[in-house]
């Protein structure tokens, strides 16, 4: 168990650095502090006690989302943003949109009677989640497991067709 | 369904005449004699079959259940065999008869014999109908019925755009006059919740409980014979009527449809007779009707539409013996009536064919000479019409004087100031015609009528002379008379009998055209032209009226407006098309902050 | 001591970050980070859930967090596939702006 300070901390850092993806001007910022947000969050994981998630949010999310999303905006040589005559109407559409959206989940967190509730305390080790998590994917969830494999095949061939330059 | 022996004459007057038309309409349409034989042996039969059934021969009246829902409705198909019936059956059969032996005559050379004789059947059957009838349905079924064979028989020479306007005129006045009929008949039926007749007789204190409904319904069945016996104002059809073969108009219109009227009448006499408003309408309408038609007959030129505008002036007298609650009296005259006015008619039809279809009575003259039994049986009708003693005429005339002498003294000078003009304009008729020198070519040419036709005109005559003589009438009916034996009546009658005729005879003597000439009744006092105006009035606005509708609240309406609806509506909805992918983001995550709170917030 | 509802408030509130940016920003790139907030903003809030239910027997419940593993596979076949479209329109458009591409409006 995190001491809380630990859980505010890089609880505050993601979310921050969340903000800072939406506002900054500057996609590469933007994707920078989307990284610095995933590792903030594979933190949180691992105070979760879900350490093999936090490594694989590490490795396939900062790792490997993040570089190809880095990839495409120097392919496709993206500036900072211009400023364009900012729709005032839809930005405080959205922002009212999104306020209530969480003023209502928190007040329903709020009325939740286990969130009230602090974590039981686990007896067994965990360090062999890898294991454990390793059993239930080729176990209970194979069938899945083998059509992510297919989802990925098919997206592979999907961006390798789309991106391809039509040859004249 | 009784249909025992005992009913079967009752059946087959009937069902003779309509046999006849079907198999003639079916199957001998080629063979026009045999048409014209089956024809009138069916008529020959029905008579015979009333004959028996007058005798007292059978009686019982068959029934048989035609509509029957309980308590509610029921009309059933039967047969009412009292005095009245018989009669009427008598008249019409017997009339009948002669007419179509004559016929046979009349027609020989004409190409639509057959249909023509089909016609004439199905006309019998349908007033037959009429007469043996026990309930309004059924009288009234078969009194459209009358009325369609009637525009049939007018328009037997159809090629002619006369005769086929004057029947569809025929059919058209009448169908006003039956349209009051109906609602008569509904009314009666509401309130006593029966249509036939003894149970409405009943039941009758549940309709005089309520006189007004009692007079309109009264009236409004008096429509009914206000169109079938042409009177004011729906008399315009008569006259028009005569179009159709001299036959048909002796029967149709003098002897036997235009009677269904005041027959009708009679029958329901029980409702009209309890109220005392209808009775004065029935009288004052057939007075007025009378002397119309004795006016508008003393300026025609045609020998047929003469003797149709006494036929109107006469079924007037009739309606207003009706009127003055006498039913003995209308039947009487109605009874003498359908002998000498069909003797008339054929007459004239006998004038008409030597004289190869000519028509106009300026054309004729000195027929006397060459038409002698035409000119002898003539005269004998006349003088019956004129109501000269001892013909049959004077009797049922003299009864419906007397009774409007005691009862009602403006009628009855009205009433006494048409046999003045009746005696007029027949002799008017006689002297033009018969007498004096030939006017034309054709008419010193002419010569007797073949004795097919002559025969019936003496039968006729013969009837004409003696069915006013109580020694004979009593044998078929009520004969009226007065209480007080006045002889006051009979004698001013008389008087304007004489006077009448004198004028004529100075007036018209040795003429070669007419003298008088008085333009509003030449032109039928512009009634016709009224009527004309009016119809043109109303159905032009009805006309404009559904055309306005048509146009704007149909067609602009519900078809425009339906489709412009959805026109309009459809782009309303096109304005959600944004394609801007996060307007749609926007509204997604509207409707997920909606549905969270409605489902847990409320 | 940090409940369940803090780890679930905070997850909500980095959702609608994700969401508002959505919302807001105009270049496709962003739009398409954004959405990974929100899907991470799940993978939180599925894996507090996951802790909380401890076996009888003292173990965690793994099931959650191969439901996790899958929505971070997902996550990742979509990026690949969503940028393969946005290189395919740039090319085509020259712009990563979303309001240069309307071709849906009707």
């Amino acid at each position: 168990m995190m001491s809380p300070f630990l859980f505010w901390m890089f609880a505050s850092m993601m979310l921050v650095f969340g903000v800072a993806v939406v506002i900054n001007r500057n996609p590469v910022a933007s994707a920078l502090s989307l990284v610095v947000s995933f590792l903030a969050l594979a933190a949180l994981f691992v105070s979760l006690d879900a350490y093999f998630i936090g490594i694989i949010q590490v490795l396939v999310y900062a790792g490997a989302i993040m570089v190809l999303f880095l990839f495409i905006i120097m392919l496709l040589d993206l500036r900072v943003e211009k400023l364009r005559k900012i729709n005032w109407i839809a930005s405080a559409g959205g922002l009212a949109v999104a306020l209530a959206l969480t003023i209502q989940i928190s007040s329903v967190v709020g009325r939740l009677g286990i969130a009230k509730k602090t974590f039981p305390p686990l007896t067994r080790s965990t360090s062999d989640d890898v294991h454990q998590i390793g059993l239930l994917l080729f176990g209970n969830y194979n069938l899945p497991f083998q059509i992510i494999g297919v989802v990925i095949l098919v997206a592979t061939i999907g961006a390798m067709m789309l991106s391809r330059r039509e040859t004249r | 369904m009784r249909f025992t022996t005992n009913s079967s004459l009752s059946w087959l007057v009937l069902l003779l005449p309509l046999g006849s038309a079907a198999v003639i309409t079916l199957f001998t349409r080629r063979w026009k004699n045999l048409s014209s034989f089956i024809s009138i042996a069916a008529v020959l039969g029905s008579f015979a079959c009333s004959g028996l059934i007058f005798a007292r021969i059978d009686i019982s009246a068959p029934e048989y259940t035609w509509i029957d829902i309980r308590g509610v409705f029921n009309v059933p198909i039967a047969f009412a065999l009292d005095d009245l019936s018989r009669l009427m059956l008598l008249v019409v059969s017997g009339v009948g008869s002669l007419i179509h032996i004559y016929s046979l005559g009349y027609m020989r050379n004409d190409a639509g014999k057959s249909r023509y004789f089909a016609a004439l059947s199905l006309f019998m059957f349908a007033m037959l109908g009429i007469v043996l009838a026990n309930n309004f349905v059924m009288m009234f079924i078969f009194w459209e019925l009358v009325g369609f064979t009637s525009y049939v028989l007018i328009g037997h020479w159809f090629e002619r755009d006369s005769a086929s306007e004057a029947a569809k005129k025929a059919f058209l006045t009448t169908r006003v006059g039956d349209f009051g009929f109906m609602i008569g008949i509904l009314m009666v039926w509401m309130a006593s919740g029966s249509v036939v007749f003894d149970d409405i007789v009943a039941h009758l204190s549940k309709i005089t409980s309520n006189p007004s409904y009692l007079t309109v319904a009264a009236v409004l069945i008096f429509c009914g014979a206000v169109g079938k016996s042409a009177q004011f104002p729906l008399h315009v059809w008569l006259p028009d009527a005569m179009e159709g073969p001299t036959p048909v108009s002796a029967l149709i219109h003098a002897a036997t449809m235009v009677a269904a009227g005041v027959y009708l009448l009679v029958r329901v006499a029980f409702l009209i007779q309890a109220s005392q408003t209808a009775l004065l309408i029935i009288a004052w309408i057939g007075t007025i009707t009378a002397l119309l038609g004795a006016l508008l007959a003393t300026q025609q030129s045609d020998i047929k539409r003469i003797l149709a505008y006494s036929t109107i002036s006469q079924l007037g007298y009739m309606v207003m013996a009706v009127g003055l609650a006498s039913n003995e009296a209308a039947m009487f005259h109605l009874f003498t009536h359908a002998f000498f006015k069909a003797l008339l008619f054929l007459a004239a039809g006998s004038v008409i064919v030597s004289l190869h279809h000519e028509q106009n009575i300026w054309q004729m003259g000195g027929l006397a000479s060459t038409l002698k039994i035409t000119f002898g049986t003539f005269a004998v009708g006349a003088l019956a019409l004129i109501g000269c003693p001892p013909f049959s005429g004077f009797f049922s005339k003299d009864a419906i004087l007397a009774l409007a002498y005691q009862r009602n003294m403006p009628i009855f000078v009205i009433g006494l100031t048409t046999a003045f003009l009746t005696a007029f304009y027949v002799s008017r008729q006689v002297i033009v015609v018969f007498l004096g020198k030939p006017r034309s070519d054709i008419a010193r040419r002419s010569h007797e009528s073949p004795l097919v036709m002559v025969v019936p005109l003496l039968i006729l005559a013969f009837f004409a002379l003696t069915a006013g003589l109580q020694v004979v009438a009593q044998n078929f009916l009520v004969v009226p008379h007065e209480k007080e034996a006045s002889l006051i009546v009979p004698a001013l009658a008389i008087i304007a009998l004489v006077v009448g005729s004198g004028i004529a005879f100075l007036v018209y003597r040795n003429r070669e055209h007419d003298p008088l000439d008085v333009d509003l009744l030449r032109k039928l006092f512009y009634i016709d032209e009224f009527y004309a105006w009016l119809i043109d009035r109303t159905q032009g606005l009805l006309a404009r009226v559904a055309s306005f509708i048509d146009r704007w609240i149909i067609d602009g309406g519900a078809v425009h407006g339906a489709s412009s609806g959805t026109f309009g509506f459809g782009s309303l909805l096109r304005l959600f098309q944004v394609g801007n992918v996060q307007a749609y983001v926007f509204l997604f995550g509207l409707g997920i902050v909606a549905v969270i709170y409605f489902t847990i917030f409320r | 001591m940090i409940a369940l509802g803090h780890y679930l408030i905070v997850s909500g509130i980095l959702f609608t970050i994700g969401f508002a940016g959505v919302m807001v920003r105009r270049n496709i790139i962003i739009i398409l980070m954004a959405l990974e907030l929100m899907l991470n903003a799940a993978n939180l809030s599925l894996v507090a859930f996951s802790r909380f239910h401890v076996d009888p027997g003292g173990a965690l419940n793994y099931n959650a967090h191969v439901f996790v593993f899958f929505i971070i596979t997902v996550a990742a076949a979509e990026v690949a596939v969503g940028l393969a479209i946005v290189v395919a329109l740039f090319r085509l458009r020259q712009t990563t702006h979303v309001e240069d591409i309307m071709s849906l409006k009707f």
